[in-house]
């Protein structure tokens, strides 16, 4: 099924008219509007600043009213992230693996949903649809990297003397991110994904004009058995959490995704306050294949070597 | 009364019974300068400025040299040297013969070993016994490991292809003077940068004399640059715009403020910062090899190692004994001249950081913390702290909190695993740890849940060149060491 099949099947009425108790207004049925809220430890709370922006179809049609977080809305979701790290981190990388799997299925069954969206926002059919498609085999892509890029990067050392000592990756911890502007669902998913797959837990900015695909992507995290706190998805403007996103002390690295000097700089700048890692992936096609790789999944990672004398 | 008899029969008592013959490594055959000038392309040269400082033997406060301080001018005359070499020789002459120069650079140094060791002794006050067996064979040898990498980088990251970042800007601290500079230029170089090196104000003697082998080995000028100075000197090189990657190890304050001025520049940087490591010691450990590790893990190097095992936490069933054990290990520590090759303990760095050991150590007991210390002689001359234990003390003391870079160990004690895995955690550092167990699996299940970038299971402060190091958190970003340590230094396409 696809979008131009549904819209084919909307029957036209005539508008300004009573019809079985319901007024007709563009030819339609009254359609049931969305609340969005934020997607904070597994819920779907409101902003506790109460305050919205509004998202609109760039005719000057809203859509949505679109919660506008605020700082305290991003430290209650790094307190989530932090509380769920350890778990996820220790779930076995098989598990981790099958959970982004589950992503992957999840989203096929909401396709239409996630391709309308798009369209909304401004792609054409064609596009969304590529889109969506290559956002549903990147959440593959990283699944299967849950219980491999650790052999890759892993090293026994040769060490001198009578030593047994080895080296791998283990995740940086909480990690904040901002959803690159262009490609509203797999953008967000290219970002979230290398995080989440290596044991991090992050909070995670939605592009501000895709804010109900990312929205309506955290109803899929939920149905995929992601526990809660691994991934918060916040909307609102990127120059206001800029700040608080790179400076707050009980994160651990911070991604940036566009290309703002100004506010590469401040989270450069903010980053020095706790030696957070400050990551910046400037990739302009996330729909490019080599957009997506393990050295992201390394980016987040630390490496920890163990020694152990050899003898008796 | 039977305990009590045990434990008069267990104390060791070195002292009474005979003494220790002196026996110095001599030093008649060391080559020193009387004045040091600039590293530059290739050549020894005047600094701009025309002043020069005076580096001194900080177990007998006398002046070994003077040395040229570069400013911001020579740090500018540096980096082109190193720019014009990465464009003219290194990056055109074959992984091959890259390799071939750095190997030579880790042969000259295993011949001069012993000059290098006594040499890093007298400068820096650290016992013959580690700069002899630890410092400089350990330097030769990190050169000898990367040099091997030059010509095999495409098979260090797979599916990409590495390439050099261009002219790298190193500062390095006091603590392992010609280990640290090893550790930076010899990864550098592997993988095809030039580099412009600065160490420490207090110890620059050891890399000037890798100046002097790097001009024996041949290498094409330029190619590395050594320049001596104090922090301002260090801060021309982070600002200077023709530096693409600035390595850094050191205090996580300076750490800090490095990473702050390079905001808003493409400079890449790696830090390997502070550390105050958690060493953790299970009832069913070996005890009397656990002591020794302690020992060691605080001792060594005068505890100016940024891995040092600052904060033992004792499993309560075997507090008593341990602690006991440390005091009368401590009583048979010998704290003297660094070239006796039977000193364990040798002097503090610089007058500057025994203040701060002195300052730290009255903050311990103004906390209310009991201090232990050897009852040891030292010397009149020169810096020297005995070895300090503090016992009653909190995860709140900034003993405990704060790094003290000096030989002071805070003891706490803990009964399960999980406290003592959120006690050792507890902490902005990251940088190491130690677990010492019999038990398997209770190796696996701390080491893996330390939130610190190198662990040691009943062992302590062991170094390898293929082994990666380099901390979680505030104790810096980047890998030294291995496979890992060439990723910093390279570019991935």
């Amino acid at each position: 099924m696809n979008t131009s099949e549904t819209k084919a099947k909307v029957e036209v009425r005539e508008n300004g008219k009573m019809e079985n108790g319901s007024y007709i207004k563009d030819g339609k049925r009254l359609d049931v509007l969305k609340t969005y809220k934020l997607y904070i430890d597994g819920k779907f709370p409101r902003t506790e600043s109460g305050r919205y922006f509004k998202l609109d179809d760039g005719n000057g049609k809203t859509i949505a009213s679109i919660c506008r977080a605020s700082r305290k809305d991003f430290r209650d979701a790094v307190v989530s992230s932090r509380k769920a790290q350890p778990d996820w981190a220790k779930r076995s990388a098989y598990n981790r693996g099958q959970i982004l799997y589950r992503i992957a299925e999840t989203l096929e069954g909401r396709k239409v949903q996630f391709m309308s969206n798009l369209v909304l926002a401004g792609a054409t059919e064609e596009k969304a649809t590529t889109e969506v498609n290559a956002a549903i085999d990147c959440c593959v892509y990283y699944a299967g990297w849950a219980d491999k890029y650790q052999q890759i990067f892993s090293s026994v050392n040769p060490a001198e003397g009578s030593y047994f000592n080895f080296s791998y990756p283990e995740a940086t911890g909480v990690v904040s991110a901002f959803a690159p502007e262009q490609f509203g669902l797999l953008g967000l998913i290219s970002v979230m994904l290398p995080v989440i797959v290596g044991g991090n837990t992050c909070i995670i900015l939605a592009a501000q004009n895709h804010s109900t695909s990312a929205i309506d992507f955290a109803e899929v995290l939920h149905a995929s058995d992601v526990p809660g706190g691994v991934i918060n998805i916040l909307t609102g403007f990127r120059s206001e959490l800029v700040a608080h996103f790179s400076s707050h002390m009980d994160v651990n690295a911070v991604i940036y995704t566009g290309n703002d000097v100004a506010e590469i700089k401040t989270i450069q700048t903010n980053s020095a306050l706790n030696v957070k890692r400050a990551v910046f992936w400037n990739h302009s096609d996330w729909m490019d294949h080599t957009s997506h790789h393990p050295y992201l999944i390394m980016d987040l990672q630390e490496i920890k070597t163990t020694w152990h004398p050899v003898g008796i | 009364m039977a305990n009590k008899k045990n434990k008069k029969e267990a104390k060791l008592d070195f002292q009474s019974g005979w003494t220790y013959a002196p026996a110095p490594e001599s030093a008649d055959h060391v080559q020193l300068k009387s004045k040091y000038d600039l590293f530059i392309n290739g050549e020894f040269t005047e600094p701009a400025s025309g002043k020069y400082f005076e580096t001194i033997n900080p177990a007998k406060e006398t002046k070994i040299a003077d040395i040229a301080e570069a400013n911001s001018e020579d740090i500018d005359r540096a980096v082109k040297a190193a720019r014009d070499a990465y464009n003219t020789t290194w990056s055109k002459i074959s992984a091959k013969e890259r390799g071939k120069y750095i190997y030579r650079i880790a042969r000259i140094m295993q011949e001069r070993a012993r000059e290098l060791a006594v040499i890093e002794s007298m400068n820096g006050g650290k016992a013959i016994r580690e700069s002899r067996d630890v410092d400089v064979p350990l330097a030769a040898a990190h050169f000898f490991y990367y040099a091997g990498w030059a010509d095999k980088l495409d098979y260090a990251f797979p599916g990409r292809i590495a390439k050099p970042l261009g002219v790298a800007g190193q500062i390095i601290p006091w603590n392992f003077p010609l280990l640290m500079a090893a550790w930076k230029i010899a990864p550098a170089l592997a993988a095809g940068n030039t580099v412009v090196l600065k160490p420490a104000e207090t110890t620059p003697l050891t890399a000037l004399k890798l100046a002097e082998i790097i001009q024996d080995a041949d290498l094409p000028p330029g190619v590395v640059n050594i320049v001596t100075g104090a922090g301002a000197t260090g801060a021309a090189i982070v600002n200077h715009p023709g530096i693409d990657k600035v390595a850094f190890t050191g205090s996580t304050e300076v750490g800090k403020i490095i990473q702050r001025a390079l905001a808003g520049t493409n400079k890449k940087y790696t830090l390997e910062l502070g550390g105050k490591a958690a060493n953790i010691i299970f009832a069913d450990a070996t005890i009397d090899q656990a002591v020794e590790g302690i020992i060691n893990g605080i001792f060594f190097n005068q505890g100016h190692v940024c891995c040092a095992g600052s904060r033992l936490f004792v499993q309560e069933p075997v507090a008593d004994i341990v602690i006991r054990k440390l005091k009368d290990r401590l009583e048979t520590l010998i704290i003297g001249d660094p070239l006796d090759k039977n000193t364990d303990i040798g002097a503090i760095n610089s007058k500057e950081q025994l203040n701060k050991i002195k300052k730290m150590v009255k903050i311990g007991v103004d906390e209310g913390g009991t201090c232990y210390q050897s009852s040891c002689a030292v010397p009149s001359k020169g810096f020297w702290f005995r070895p300090t234990l503090f016992t009653d003390v909190a995860q709140s003391s900034r003993i405990v909190q704060e790094e003290i870079f000096g030989p002071v160990l805070s003891i706490q004690t803990f009964r399960t695993v999980e406290e003592v895995i959120e006690k050792a955690n507890n902490t902005p550092y990251g940088l190491s740890g130690g677990v010492w167990t019999d038990k398997g699996s209770k190796i696996f299940k701390v080491s893996s849940k330390l939130k610190a970038g190198v662990v040691w299971a009943n062992t302590y402060n062991k170094f390898d060149p293929t082994s990666p190091f380099g901390g979680y958190k505030e104790s810096g970003m980047g890998r030294e060491g291995g496979l890992h340590g060439l990723h910093p230094y390279v570019k991935l396409n």
